[in-house]
């Protein structure tokens, strides 16, 4: 009978600590100045995409921490609520409700997945909350319609494949073949379709030998790099990236398909630590932005150091580009909150004050400044160079970089991407910047 | 008999009226919790989505059978919505129609998988469910992909409610529902045919014997199982608003025979415990620790299944006859 | 269609290779659940995360190697002893403090005990880990390449892809054949395995069996993770893949059958590749079309027994 004692206490407790759970919180929207700012944040903590998800999240909490210690944000300390991608967006969108209705979470940052952004934007909408989408690239989010509480604090796809395959046309000019191996999800397919329409306004005639699109987190590419060494294309492309990148670049290195096609990789930073040495010199790569470590000629110097030497320091690797964009939503936040404070003469603003003062906010990142323009989508310029190796890091970094303006390679505000890449004319090329060294 | 036997063996008619009153006291329970928690009527009315679909897995132990692919006719029930809700709005047209397309994938695959027992017929639920997920994944251009498809904006009866009050209906139309099948079931169990399912755990020849076809007697559970998934599917889909392949991915099926375990098979209200228990543990359990709510997930089920069982209801109900002897 | 062969066989050719190494390591994995299925009649859903774990302690273990000094030859040592540690260690833990527990009991409840295994065992894997993608292809590159014609070209294939991997699956194979026909331990196994009860009523100690079987099964699929290790990166979630697939070549083999796993890990793994070349998008779809194609035909699987139902 003890037995059975010990289990009604265990459920009586259990019971108790879910009913103040349940009516914690609740009194969200509150206007006066809150004890602390609750910034909601998912990201991915486990499955195959935490390789971006973790780190992004101890950039978060290291920038937290320092934000705290300088007296956080409009005297308010800030306070990060993570959750977790990976369960799936039906889990994800009772997560986004939890953070708005039962945490009262003042702003979110949203998501790395396409497909979770796609979910959590209309629900900025519904909830009226203030959402960063600090890492997903689909351009679908602001080509389909408005979203008044929804900002994107980075670039996103149409850049991130425009500015790589505008390198390739002015620095490999003569190549006549191309296949592409991506992965079969949103990123994948949506980029394909992008440097599709843009190289057939730009350079038509290229045969496509192969399009392979491998099941997102596939761990054996030795069939499809077989296929692609007998094709023998000039050129191969590839988004992928995290685990599916260095696993096919290891086995296309080990099996001298570098040597055979020069590689495209547009999302290649994120994995170069982790490759090495394994990373094959002369292919053209690229950061989805300008974050690199050996940026040319960074904004503010210092503030990238500190940056990257703190995270360094505490984490025992490099910053890679999610860390960034993280970074890029915090500096968001900073300015927003700083800008809505000043226009309501110091006092603390409601939701939809907070979501006014993001729309056209300018702010500063460690190597440029990036500008959410009317519709809420960020410029952030892209920076695209040659795989090299130089004596200062242990793994491949940029040479011959060039810098791509935003503005230059973003779809225009009311445009859709695909159909804005088809009027591409030659004459873009001439407005590349001249290669800088690096 | 071992105690799990008992547990999953038809409750005594003597249980009835406690089961009714629970049925009545857990019913009041969610409508209040709802009520005073707001976000967590959207957990609950997932809770209640799933738990219809896991009362079909019940069907299925009842005769010794477990399905580790049950979640395709949640996926088929999801996908419905998510296709036609730009042509057919309505939620209670699209309701009964993911419930009868679950229903014929259901026949359909049922035809075949009944001839198998065991460990068989788990292993085919999975692979025909990975064909789905598979294909889910892979016809990109018809699906999305892994990205999914947000569903577009529902009508309910002609009308298109504001946001709160559409929380609301959900969370009614899955709690209505639920009683509904949960009754649906008890009457099918406690029926000739409800009770032949245990007999096929038990003795099947002695069934054939008798004249019983077991084929048939597991098909017509099986199907019933099939419609119960495309109901929790639909709902699933106009809760969330958004469906992904990850619905019919093997995880997903072991989730609904996990859920299963823990509210314990012995009554229809097992399912609903169960995926009211698991929702919650999940998003406490994601809520304290992000990065390790898997682990903590599958503590409680080890648990479970190695101190309790009967699952939940077994503790409830042995906790009832504790005090009533 | 003779045609269309003079225009694709030679990539058909290629494919197979490719096919090979493939259906290897899924063997690997696949025969270890197939032991344990015979002796323990519980499906192991955990067998997959063993597989993972052994991947990830083959590769520290091969890069404590490395930092030691060792010689490159040193990294196929790694993966033995990262097989046998996990083996070792977790086999017998899981056996003795859980799975002791549920036997005889429902099947639904072991196969979710097992299931449960598996998600802590993802995320313990995670906690020790991490999430990036680790990489120690040392083994691989030891070998280095071989030039494999292809009409006026050639195309390099790693040797390890090409040797070692169905090397060590045909030496595992004919090994656990010997071990099972010819040794006293392989035949109790083989009776446990045929009529549990007759053979404990012979006096057989069933627990020591299972344990032992047990531990096995898992040192193979630690094994199959610490070969897999040097050709791909290690992610999470790299368990739960595998785990599926061996599911689907068990299943289309027979429960229990050793030869029968190693002829359906080769269907599916060919079948894979070739999808590969001829229907990309249907590539992952392919083990689970051939398994239900083949329970159409034999439900009891292509080497099964077909079992008595219950009287």
């Amino acid at each position: 009978m003890t037995h059975a004692v010990t289990r009604r206490a265990a459920m009586l407790g259990a019971a108790a600590t879910s009913g103040s759970l349940l009516l914690a919180g609740g009194n969200a929207g509150a206007q006066q100045k809150p004890a602390e700012l609750r910034v909601g944040i998912t990201t991915f903590l486990s499955g195959a995409a935490s390789v971006f998800g973790v780190p992004a999240k101890q950039a978060a909490e290291m920038l937290f921490e320092e934000i705290n210690k300088a007296g956080g944000i409009g005297g308010v300390p800030v306070k990060a609520f993570f959750v977790d991608e990976a369960p799936g967006t039906d889990h994800l969108v009772g997560e986004y409700r939890r953070l708005v209705q039962n945490e009262g979470v003042h702003i979110i940052f949203a998501s790395i997945s396409s497909g979770s952004c796609l979910a959590c934007t209309p629900l900025s909408d519904e909830m009226r909350k203030t959402t960063l989408l600090w890492d997903c690239g689909t351009q679908r989010i602001f080509e389909e319609g408005p979203h008044p509480y929804a900002f994107r604090t980075q670039g996103y796809g149409t850049p991130e494949v425009l500015a790589p395959l505008l390198y390739l046309l002015k620095h490999k000019p003569d190549f006549k073949t191309l296949a592409v191996i991506n992965q079969d999800y949103a990123w994948g397919r949506d980029s394909w379709e992008m440097w599709k329409a843009g190289m057939d306004a730009l350079k038509p005639g290229v045969r496509v030998v192969a399009e392979m699109f491998p099941r997102f987190g596939a761990t054996d590419y030795s069939t499809e790099v077989t296929r692609l060494l007998a094709a023998r294309p000039d050129v191969v492309l590839s988004t992928s990236w995290g685990g599916d990148l260095v696993t096919l670049v290891r086995q296309a290195t080990e099996r001298k398909l570098f040597d055979r096609s020069t590689f495209v990789l547009p999302v290649a930073e994120a994995s170069l630590q982790t490759l090495g040495r394994n990373m094959a010199s002369g292919h053209i790569i690229g950061a989805r932005g300008d974050h690199w470590n050996n940026h040319p000629k960074p904004k503010d110097p210092a503030r990238l150091a500190k940056f990257v030497d703190s995270y360094r320091a505490k984490f025992n690797e490099y910053p890679i580009y999610p860390c960034h964009h993280m970074a890029q939503a915090i500096s968001a936040m900073q300015a927003g909150f700083a800008k809505a404070i000043a226009a309501k003469g110091g006092a603390w603003p409601n939701d939809q004050e907070l979501a006014n003062a993001f729309r056209g906010l300018t702010f500063d990142t460690p190597t440029s400044s990036i500008t959410l323009r009317e519709d809420g989508q960020g410029l952030e310029d892209q920076i695209v160079g040659m795989s090299t190796f130089t004596d200062r890091f242990p793994f491949a970094v940029p040479k011959d970089m060039v810098i791509f303006p935003a503005a230059m390679v973003s779809t225009p505000v009311g445009m859709k991407s695909v159909e804005w890449l088809k009027t591409l004319k030659p004459d873009i090329l001439a407005q590349m910047a001249a290669p800088i060294a690096g | 008999m071992s105690a799990t036997d008992r547990a999953l063996a038809a409750p005594p008619r003597t249980m009835r009226l406690p089961e009714a009153l629970l049925a009545v006291l857990g019913a009041a329970a969610l409508v209040l919790v709802a009520f005073l928690a707001p976000w967590l009527k959207f957990v609950l009315t997932v809770a209640l989505a799933k738990g219809i679909a896991v009362l079909g897995i019940l069907l299925l132990l009842r005769a010794g059978q477990v399905s580790f692919g049950h979640s395709m006719f949640l996926a088929v029930g999801a996908y419905t919505v998510a296709f036609l809700a730009p042509a057919v709005p309505e939620a209670l047209l699209l309701l009964p129609l993911g419930a009868l397309l679950a229903g014929i994938l259901g026949l359909v695959i049922g035809l075949f998988v009944v001839r198998y027992r065991d460990i068989f017929f788990g292993m085919l639920n999975l692979a025909l469910s990975m064909v789905l997920y598979s294909l889910l994944e892979k016809l990109y251009a018809l699906t999305k992909g892994t990205d999914g498809i947000r569903v577009s904006g529902l009508t309910f009866a002609g009308i298109t409610p504001d946001r709160e009050t559409q929380e609301w209906v959900m969370f009614g139309l899955a709690l209505v529902l639920a009683i509904g099948f949960g009754l649906l079931v008890r009457a099918y169990l406690a029926s000739p045919m409800g009770r032949a399912l245990a007999g096929i755990k038990t003795r099947e020849t002695r069934l054939e014997f008798m004249g019983v076809s077991a084929r048939r007697v597991l098909l017509f559970a099986y199907v019933m199982s099939a419609v119960m998934g495309g109901v929790g599917g639909t709902l699933v889909a106009m809760t969330t608003r958004h469906v992904t392949p990850q619905l019919a991915y093997w995880t997903s099926s072991g989730e609904l025979v996990f859920i299963a375990i823990l509210g314990g098979a012995g009554s229809a209200l097992g399912p609903f415990l169960g995926a009211t228990a698991f929702e919650l543990v999940r998003v406490y359990a994601a809520a304290a620790v992000a990065d390790a709510w898997q682990m903590i997930l599958g503590g409680v089920l080890l648990a479970v299944i190695l101190f309790a069982p009967g699952g939940l209801w077994g503790m409830l109900t042995s906790r009832l006859k504790g005090r009533g002897a | 269609m003779a045609e269309w062969l003079t225009d694709n066989g030679l990539l058909l050719g290629l494919a197979l290779l490719d096919g090979l190494a493939y259906a290897a390591l899924v063997f690997m994995v696949a025969v270890g659940l197939n032991m344990v299925f015979g002796v323990l009649r519980i499906v192991n859903v955990a067998h997959g995360s063993l597989f993972a774990i052994g991947a990830y302690t083959a590769a520290s273990v091969g890069i404590f190697f490395a930092s030691l000094g060792l010689p490159a030859w040193a990294s196929y040592v790694a993966l033995l002893l990262a097989a046998a540690l996990v083996g070792g260690i977790l086999g017998p833990l899981i056996e003795r403090l859980i799975l002791r527990r549920i036997y005889g009991q429902e099947e639904v409840l072991q196969l979710l005990v097992t299931f449960a295994l598996f998600m802590i065992l993802e995320d313990v894997q995670k906690l020790i880990w991490g999430v990036q993608p680790i990489m120690q292809d040392t083994p691989m590159k030891f070998l280095g390449t071989v030039e494999v014609p292809f009409g006026e070209d050639t195309i390099p294939f790693t040797a390890y892809q090409l040797f070692v991997l169905p090397g060590v699956a045909v030496a595992t194979l004919a090994g656990l054949a010997w071990f099972l026909r010819r040794t006293l331990t392989g035949r109790v196994i083989v009776a446990v395995t045929t009529d549990k009860e007759a053979a404990m009523a012979m006096g057989i100690d069933a627990a020591k069996v299972t344990l032992l079987t047990f531990t096995f099964g898992a040192a193979l699929a630690a094994l199959g993770g610490a070969l897999a290790s040097p050709t791909t990166s290690l992610v999470p979630g790299i368990g739960a893949q595998t785990i599926v697939l061996s599911f689907a070549v068990v299943a289309t083999a027979g429960l229990g059958q050793i030869e029968g796993a190693a002829i359906s890990a080769l269907m599916i793994g060919l079948g894979r590749s070739i999808a590969v070349y001829l229907a990309p998008e249907f590539e992952v779809v392919v083990p689970y079309i051939i398994m239900v194609a083949v329970l159409l035909v034999r439900p009891q699987g292509l080497f099964g027994v077909l079992e008595t139902r219950r009287v």
